[in-house]
């Protein structure tokens, strides 16, 4: 016998059930086709408007800096505007992502691109989520050639744009969206929920920013 | 590691009077009890979330052969690959195998506990591949040759200075009079030294919080960013992972992560809570080329059906061992086991078995915060006592034990002897506590007295505070009923 059918065959001697039963089966296929979504924190459902207050609060509660801007024609002076406030060198690492290409990058002339997935030299990068959580604060990157997952952890300074209308109040709601944008049971390889910057208490419990992740999260919210 | 659960009372006697160990302990308390109830108090739901993240974990248990299954399934058709390792030896094998193949001279390790369980570092060293663990807390206490003494928090035990001269020792080619006095030094130099190795690595080992049936998605919860550049930067991905971290859906994944986050360290959610599906695919410019999951049973199908059961819904959140009474005066080195505190104490003896474990469940005073805070409200205590009953019957509880439980037992099934006998102690001992009231040693109790006072029983028995009490009570209600 398997390793796999020796495992199987003794949860079920333990649970005291026959390997073809038809009610378990369908009670496992029932919750998997049905996926019902249990509680809901009263804190995520608002208003559209109240969910972009409630995104914007919580992540900047949670470390991250914020910034709204009203189209995608800002975010390349925005970009420009944090990285000089910083004190970084005007380079970014950015993917292929058509709404971060069509922002007009050419207004800032000094500033250098460098395209695909981050090589671990990058100070900063800029990346586009898919979604914004209201409920926490929270980001969420799908990988992929438009938005390298490398890019959410390399670079110390991590840059995010988000849409507002793609501010969502609660994590099911994103669920939602990548059913909708991909099909049922079907998930980027890898997708990341990210609330606030990298951080570390394994030393004495004390709470620091920049463990191995990015230093820094600025999120630039475009209207 | 080397079990050494049944010398708990003498590692915890040790403990006891390690200074550095007590004033690194002072943090658990701080870091942790504070936090979690602001977290909790925060979100008006949180109960309402503990009880679905435990209907959801019945139900997972209760299906847990067809949610398998299935998850592998959603595995394969996402281009990964699922290995089903019956034993700690069975998963130690498949992962070496797996870690030979990809000729790896290096692998970078995601904070992991399940790696820990089956002991995967010492074996992937003895055959000449280099595990460097990357979460700061495990990164220093492998350059100390140590276990994690917490399952969130690893180095939890040591103070700064410790870590600092850790590195000094280690870290060889930086300046000698670099400045390390504070924390976050140590961390940057920690940074800077792993950034490296995980360029270096061939393969990425880490666990998993969660596995998606519905998706054949693997969740790790972390806060470092770590163990997804473990996970992202190797040739190979490798998911360690036991069979009960299965969930159904990626809505019962949000239920759990609500009280997951908020019970271990009172984050409303962790850094980042990452969702792996298969390997890099052809349109992806980075991730592994190969996924592989390798799930470990290593006695837990057998927990099913039993008493214990409940013990499969631990989300490894911690919350146990940041309110335990014991856990908080010896750490968790004490415990002897890869899982320390209360759910160390049930878990432990279920792997490994009770006659190489009984003190475990004994180190409790089962004041019951440990079920009072955890996320999936399993009954801790209850299941301890279980192993107690367990023990006594298989005469392994030592004699002094048995014989004081026999003389206490031959007491209370005679009530009218139990109390004229307790009616000529109470008075007596209280007599002896002087006028201090406290009792620095005692005949039979030196294992109480040596490291603390034993209050002095202030005359009465319990049976007769009772009847005084009740006696009072009813005084009001006759004048009542007089007017």
């Amino acid at each position: 016998m398997s390793a796999r059918d020796t495992v199987l065959s003794k949860i079920r001697a333990s649970m005291r059930v026959p390997d073809s039963d038809d009610v378990r089966r369908k009670t496992v296929a029932e919750r998997l086709e049905s996926t019902p979504t249990g509680v809901i924190p009263a804190r995520a459902k608002l208003p559209k408007a109240g969910q972009v207050d409630l995104f914007c609060a919580m992540a900047e509660q949670f470390g991250a800096t914020l910034a709204r801007v009203s189209d995608y024609k800002a975010v390349p002076a925005e970009v420009a505007t944090y990285l000089r406030s910083r004190n970084l060198p005007a380079e970014i690492r950015m993917g292929a992502d058509k709404r971060l290409k069509k922002a007009g990058w050419e207004t800032e002339k000094n500033l250098e691109i460098r395209h695909g997935a981050s090589d671990g030299g990058d100070l900063s990068g800029v990346s586009h989520a898919m979604a914004g959580i209201a409920e926490t604060g929270t980001l969420a990157l799908a990988s992929g050639q438009d938005n390298p997952t490398t890019i959410n952890f390399l670079p110390e300074h991590h840059i995010v744009v988000l849409k507002a209308s793609d501010i969502k109040g609660d994590m099911e709601s994103v669920w939602a969206m990548l059913r909708k944008a991909r099909g049922k049971g079907e998930m980027p390889r890898a997708f990341n929920l990210v609330t606030g910057p990298s951080r570390s208490g394994d030393i004495e419990q004390t709470i620091l920013l920049g463990a191995h992740g990015p230093r820094a999260l600025h999120v630039i919210v475009v209207e | 590691m080397e079990l050494t659960a049944n010398k708990f009372k003498a590692n915890a006697s040790k403990a006891l009077v390690d200074a550095q160990l007590q004033k690194a302990l002072g943090n658990v308390q701080k870091g942790f009890i504070g936090k979690r109830q602001k977290a909790a108090d925060a979100l008006p739901e949180f109960d309402e979330l503990r009880d679905n993240a435990r209907d959801i974990k019945n139900h997972v248990l209760a299906h847990l052969d067809l949610y398998l299954e299935e998850y592998e399934r959603k595995v394969t058709a996402a281009g990964g690959h699922v290995h089903w390792a019956e034993t700690a030896e069975d998963a130690r094998r498949i992962v070496l195998d797996i870690c030979q193949k990809a000729n790896a001279r290096t692998v970078t390790k995601g904070k992991s506990m399940i790696t820990e369980e089956i002991a995967l570092n010492d074996h992937l060293a003895a055959n000449g591949i280099e595990p460097v663990e990357t979460d700061l807390g495990e990164y220093i206490i492998q350059l100390r040759g140590e276990h994690p003494s917490h399952i969130i928090a690893p180095a939890v035990h040591l103070n700064k200075e410790q870590v600092e001269g850790d590195f000094r020792r280690v870290h060889t080619h930086l300046a000698k009079d670099r400045d390390l006095s504070e924390p976050v030094s140590l961390l940057s130099e920690a940074r800077e030294v792993l950034r490296q190795r995980y360029f270096a690595a061939d393969v990425g080992i880490t666990g998993a919080n969660f596995l998606i049936a519905e998706t054949g998605t693997s969740v790790i919860v972390t806060n470092e960013g770590n163990g997804d550049l473990t996970q992202t930067l190797g040739k190979v991905h490798v998911v360690v992972a036991s069979i009960e971290k299965i969930v159904p859906t990626l809505e019962d994944t949000s239920q759990i992560l609500r009280v997951l986050a908020r019970s271990a360290t009172g984050q409303d959610m962790s850094v980042y809570t990452t969702f792996s599906t298969g390997p890099k695919r052809e349109e992806d410019p980075d991730g592994p080329d190969e996924y592989h999951v390798v799930l470990l049973d290593n006695g837990r199908s057998a927990m099913l059906g039993t008493e214990y059961q409940d013990m499969l819904r631990c989300i490894r959140c911690g919350a146990c061992m940041n309110h335990c009474p014991v856990y908080h005066a010896v750490g968790g080195h004490a415990y002897g086991s890869v899982y320390p505190g209360p759910m160390g104490a049930v878990l432990t003896p279920s792997l490994n078995g009770i006659d190489e474990t009984g003190q475990l469940p004994n180190a409790s005073t089962f004041c019951g915060r440990c079920e009072s805070v955890c996320p999936m409200r399993i009954p801790l205590p209850k299941m301890m006592r279980h192993w107690r009953e367990r023990e006594f019957e298989r005469n392994l509880t030592p004699a002094v034990a048995r014989y004081g439980l026999k003389a206490w037992a031959f007491f209370a099934k005679r009530p009218k002897l139990y109390r004229l006998a307790a009616s000529f102690g109470m008075p007596l001992l209280s007599l002896f506590g002087g006028t201090s009231r406290r009792f620095h040693s005692l005949p039979l109790a030196g294992g109480w007295t040596r490291h603390r006072d034993l209050p002095a029983p202030e005359g009465r028995t319990f049976l007769q505070a009772w009847a005084q009490r009740e006696a009072l009570k009813q005084e009001p209600l006759k004048q009542e009923a007089g007017q």
